[in-house]
């Protein structure tokens, strides 16, 4: 009676790099603050253009500058998108952009707003968008195997009801996903302080389960240098504790559960980095929402799950978020930011088979092209990782 | 029948509500999934939705157990039927 996956499909665009998209934005992409003012007058300029303003860009250097570049660079070659226009405020660091998002394939014209000025560069990059988003218009939807859809995960404003049913759900339909030979992600590294040994003895190999943890452990690091006390309402936050998670471990063993109680982690990625095969990935990540979703995104990721039990309202401007939650308060109070209401769960009203069902349900929908709650309510986080001060 | 509080594993020290407004003194019907077994138990504090009940006496200093895993540590004594929070656990990892 359950979907079988091996039959299922949805309609997406191909790309040019063979990668299937659920979604046709045409962005127009900042390298740096700077340059938002000109993005978004652009994409006032021409309906059906999305930009994606941002807070960073400028003397960032070494692996935080190189996160930042892979970053924007993978938003831009996501597959969700079908054109870009960058704009910089210089024209080196704007082409170095341009060029990494030009190795998809896919049609990307930079501008920069030195020796221009903003007014001529909005006119020229508003050209750029036009025909981006002309030739967008014309592109025609195909059928795709469900296989070819990449799927992530992250949970937020966690509470107890994610551990007992929301997260569990998605571990259910990651099952079915991993055996259907799906490409997987989930990350938040602090987020399994309590229950890391549980995801490391889900790698594998040896070899992943060393990567696995050695990512682990240098962001205990980064915790035991920098805290100030036990990290009470930072992780778990004031919204978690209010939602009666206690402890980082409580909060960890029910973040877990997202990945099911079968798949098995088949590699690790640093942040922003693109997976090189199926079968589920672990991504060493801030566990704040909308940082941990760009991340998905600019690695490449289609459509993303994210359970919630006080009320996340998190989207993303290219990656359609699917939201769940079982907490029936949150059900009553915020329904219209829901997706999939798993709230039987927990009165036995509905089986965690049928929960995962309903899940997959709304991620072959989404797949082929209804809204989420997040889409129709404008929620486009973008929140892009510092690793440092810039210099 | 209501379910009021969900119990992950039946060796773990907690319960978690699940429905809104329960009150000091009132009968509770839990479930403990992992066994698919339900239990009963009065509530001996006001607990909000979302929030952990202990299903047996905590001594200060114990450990708690929760989907059968540590998930820290008592700093007060608690009552079976008391609610179980912040102010009487603490983690042991921070």
């Amino acid at each position: 009676m359950g979907i079988n996956l091996k039959n299922a499909a949805f309609e997406g665009w191909r790309r040019e790099n063979g990668r299937m998209g659920v979604r046709n934005h045409v962005i127009i992409l900042p390298v740096d603050d700077l340059s938002n003012a000109a993005c978004e007058a652009v994409a006032n300029n021409i309906k059906g253009a999305l930009a994606i303003p941002h807070a960073y860009g400028r003397l960032q250097f070494g692996a935080d500058l190189d996160l930042h570049f892979r970053t924007l660079i993978g938003t831009g070659s996501n597959p969700n998108v079908a054109g870009v226009v960058v704009i910089g405020i210089e024209p080196g660091w704007t082409g170095r952009i341009v060029e990494g998002i030009a190795k998809s394939g896919k049609p990307v014209e930079g501008f920069a707003i030195e020796q221009n000025g903003d007014i001529n560069t909005i006119a020229n990059a508003s050209r750029a968008a036009y025909r981006m988003v002309k030739h967008a218009s014309r592109l025609k939807k195909t059928r795709a195997s469900m296989q070819e859809l990449w799927v992530s995960t992250k949970c937020g404003e966690s509470d107890t009801t994610s551990g007992l049913a929301s997260c569990p759900t998605v571990g259910d339909s990651f099952d079915k996903l991993w055996a259907n030979g799906n490409t997987l992600v989930f990350g938040e590294t602090t987020e399994l302080t309590g229950g890391e040994h549980l995801v490391a003895e889900r790698c594998r190999t040896p070899e992943i389960r060393a990567q696995f943890q050695a990512m682990f452990d240098r962001y205990q690091r980064v915790v035991e240098t920098n805290k100030t006390n036990d990290l009470s309402e930072s992780q778990p936050t004031k919204g978690n504790i209010e939602g009666g998670l206690t402890t980082i471990e409580e909060k960890a063993l029910g973040n877990i559960q997202k990945i099911g109680k079968k798949c098995l982690v088949d590699g690790v990625l640093d942040k922003a980095e693109a997976p090189t095969h199926s079968g589920l990935w672990f991504m060493d990540s801030s566990s704040a929402a909308a940082e941990m979703v760009t991340l998905c995104a600019a690695s490449g990721f289609a459509v993303h799950t994210f359970p919630t039990g006080q009320g996340n309202v998190i989207g993303n401007p290219i990656l359609p978020v699917i939201k769940l939650t079982a907490n029936p308060r949150t059900q009553r109070t915020m329904s219209e930011h829901i997706d999939v209401d798993v709230t039987g769960l927990l009165q036995r009203q509905m089986n965690m088979d049928e929960a995962g069902e309903a899940l997959l349900d709304c991620i072959i929908r989404t797949a082929d092209g209804e809204l989420t709650a997040a889409e129709l309510l404008g929620h486009r986080e973008f929140s892009l990782t510092r690793l440092y001060e810039s210099a | 029948m209501t379910v009021h509080f969900c119990v992950h594993d039946e060796g773990d020290s907690v319960g978690v509500v699940v429905v809104e407004g329960i009150t000091s003194g009132q009968a509770l019907n839990g479930w403990i999934m992992d066994q698919d077994k339900m239990i009963a138990f009065n509530a001996k504090s006001d607990i909000p939705i979302g929030h952990k009940l202990a299903i047996r006496a905590i001594a200060a200093g114990d450990t708690i157990i929760k989907y059968g895993v540590d998930i820290g540590k008592a700093v007060k004594n608690i009552a079976a039927g008391e609610h179980l929070h912040v102010h009487n656990v603490k983690t042991k990892r921070w």
